[in-house]
């Protein structure tokens, strides 16, 4: 390999990387800013940490998002997994592109029609809105992800070793929950954190649905930016941040770790 | 204690009019769409055979097998089981258990929870399973890799882990597909003697699917030979070898020379056919087939002697040219072209060290062979 740092290498580097950081760093850079003005430096401080905390509305709101998103990501997994199930054991039922592809359309799916339909729904339905209403609408948001992770993992999947269990005893729905539901376990972790993760960032979709009462974090801050940033906003954007920051880091180091071990095991088991 | 050799030649029940039929597939058919798997199918195997499907990929052969387990349904006929109709009864409900190609094993269990399984599944009490579960892995010598996962373990071990889990249970029948295609070659063979022993220990039946016909010469009690979802004889392996029922099977199994002809003139069994071109060949194998019926002669190259003179008492003598000779260290192949450029293969074993008439690319040799030594096909 050539690791030659011409000066070429060294700019798009600077560039490609300032252009996906620079915004993130003086969002976090600012929120240690003494001075409640946002653009001006006044000093190090922390004091927009501990008012971040005494500040209800944002605390209720970080409450309202964590309890939709576990709510929503916990159905969604549920559904998506089932619907991966279908579409990929059933091949021969009639329908089933056709069924397939409109599980996955709301992949590529525009926001805001999503969010607009869901809307019209609701109304039609007769259904208030709050927090009942933008946990369905994470779900319906959600579930097709869900859906995309299980099923390429199950497309992998050795159907012997379900005929295997069933050889040895194990009636369909043991076989499921002893065999197919652990090796694909993984997955359908993933597909929930996936779909937790959407849910905690969406705004499009919560600001149509929800209502009184169900205002989410991103709503939250959102509508305070609009009557202009205060370091407490760079506060709590930083604390997400790191929330991310270090599921994202937990979960690689995990799977670093997972394939050390492996690649140490078939070395054991080569030796005998 | 009696050697295995001798409780095998004892074993015969195919020959017995009173033994009593252990699986019993009448006259099974098998349509997927309108591919038809296995095609208006009997067969009969006894208790305590070890009974080898013998075929070509896409035969038909693992459609049998999974029928028998229950992952497919016949599509006409039925299948006894000691006398028990299968039809309806889900795999989980068959005392039959099936050790797989791909080994199945469960990858998020250790070694001793995928022994388990199915005895779990029986609600055996937790002590008989532990006690159970021992005598298994001792049964395969992998009693030091009970807590090992199925992907610390190397592909003979996990052959064997397959192998325990499914005897475990100690089904009627077990059924194997391709129980060694994934083992090397030297695994394979002494596997195979393992299998055997195992067999005859437990006093299991076996069914075992394979396409390897040394693997099932070597294991099977007798061999059924499946072509296009049909079967095509089922015989012991020796007579499978020295009396092939059908060009097919005599082509299948082994190596063969054929030579094409009319029974010119024959009596009691023993029969002169010609082979076209002056070519007569005689043999005492001809069986009922009258003068004048199309036939084919064949003959496994290794009762065909090669000699560079005509050999003085040979009844069958051919003369042609050597046209390539394959040394194999325990014999030498002779490919022999006659003078009708029909080209012979004869295999010497290398007895001795040093040949003292060695024959060379291109010389003029003869091919000898006795009257007894080849058969006469009519199919």
């Amino acid at each position: 390999m050539n690791a030659t740092w011409s000066r070429f290498n060294i700019t798009s580097i600077v560039l490609g990387f300032a252009f996906l950081y620079l915004p993130i760093v003086l969002l976090i850079v600012f929120s240690f800013n003494e001075s409640k003005l946002v653009t001006v430096w006044g000093g190090f401080s922390t004091k927009w940490y501990v008012s971040l905390f005494h500040n209800q509305g944002l605390m209720d709101a970080t409450w309202v998002t964590a309890r939709v998103g576990l709510i929503s990501a916990t159905v969604a997994t549920v559904l998506g997994t089932l619907a991966a199930l279908t579409l990929t054991r059933y091949t021969r039922f009639k329908g089933r592109v056709l069924f397939s592809g409109m599980v996955f359309a709301p992949l590529v799916m525009p926001e805001v029609i999503t969010g607009l339909s869901l809307l019209l729904l609701f109304v039609a339905v007769g259904l208030d809105r709050g927090f009942l209403t933008v946990t369905l609408a994470h779900i319906t948001l959600t579930m097709c992800f869900v859906a995309v992770v299980v099923q390429s993992r199950l497309m992998t999947f050795d159907r012997s070793l379900e005929e295997a269990a069933m050889d040895l005893g194990a009636t369909p729905v043991k076989t499921f929950f002893q065999i197919t539901l652990p090796v694909i376990m993984p997955a359908i972790v993933s597909g929930w954190m996936l779909a937790f993760t959407l849910s905690l960032d969406d705004l499009v979709i919560a600001s149509f649905t929800s209502g009184p009462g169900a205002t989410t974090l991103p709503m939250k801050i959102y509508s305070q930016v609009r009557l202009g940033v205060t370091p407490e906003i760079n506060a709590a954007c930083t604390i997400l941040i790191a929330v991310v920051a270090m599921g994202v880091i937990i979960a690689s180091l995990a799977n670093k770790r997972r394939e050390v071990q492996r690649q140490l095991d078939e070395q054991v088991a080569q030796r005998g | 204690m009696k050697s295995l050799g001798s409780i095998r030649r004892d074993f015969a029940p195919w020959n017995d009019p009173n033994a009593k039929p252990y699986i019993q597939f009448d006259n099974v058919t098998k349509k997927f769409g309108d591919f038809t798997a296995v095609n208006n199918l009997s067969l009969t195997i006894f208790e305590r055979e070890f009974f080898a499907l013998l075929g070509a990929s896409g035969c038909g052969k693992s459609t049998l097998l999974r029928m028998l387990a229950g992952f497919e349904e016949p599509t006409a006929g039925r299948i006894l089981l000691d006398g028990q109709d299968l039809r309806g009864i889900p795999p989980y409900r068959r005392p039959v258990n099936m050790m797989f190609q791909s080994y199945a094993l469960f990858p998020h269990m250790t070694v001793e929870n995928n022994i388990a399984f199915g005895l779990k599944q029986d609600g055996m009490p937790k002590p008989e399973i532990a006690s159970r579960v021992a005598e298994m892995l001792k049964l395969v010598k992998l009693e030091q890799f009970a807590k090992r996962k199925p992907h610390q373990l190397s592909g003979g071990q996990r052959q064997r882990v397959a192998l325990a889990r499914s005897v475990a249970k100690r089904p009627k029948v077990l059924l194997l597909d391709e129980p060694l295609g994934a083992l090397d070659k030297k695994l394979r063979e002494e596997t195979q003697f393992e299998l055997m022993d195992l067999q005859q220990n437990l006093g299991l039946t076996f069914v075992v699917v394979t396409h390897d016909q040394e693997e099932a010469m070597t294991m099977a009690d007798r061999i059924a030979i499946i072509d296009k979802g049909e079967v095509m004889q089922v015989a012991t392996p020796a007579e499978v070898y020295e009396a092939p029922g059908s060009r097919f099977v005599a082509g299948f199994v082994g190596n063969v020379n054929m030579f094409e002809g009319k029974i010119a003139r024959g009596e009691a069994g023993s029969a002169s056919i010609d082979a076209g071109n002056g070519l007569t060949i005689r043999t005492d194998n001809a069986g009922t087939a009258g003068a004048g019926t199309a036939v084919t002669f064949a003959i496994r190259p290794e009762k065909i002697k090669v000699s560079s003179k005509k050999p003085a008492e040979a009844v069958n003598a051919i003369e042609g040219e050597v046209y390539d000779i394959a040394y194999l260290g325990d014999m030498t192949v002779y490919h022999v072209r006659l003078d009708d450029g029909q080209v012979v293969r004869a295999s010497t074993m290398n007895a001795a060290r040093i040949t003292e008439d060695p024959l060379s690319w291109n010389d003029r040799a003869w091919v000898s062979f006795r009257p007894d030594a080849g058969v006469v096909l009519t199919r």
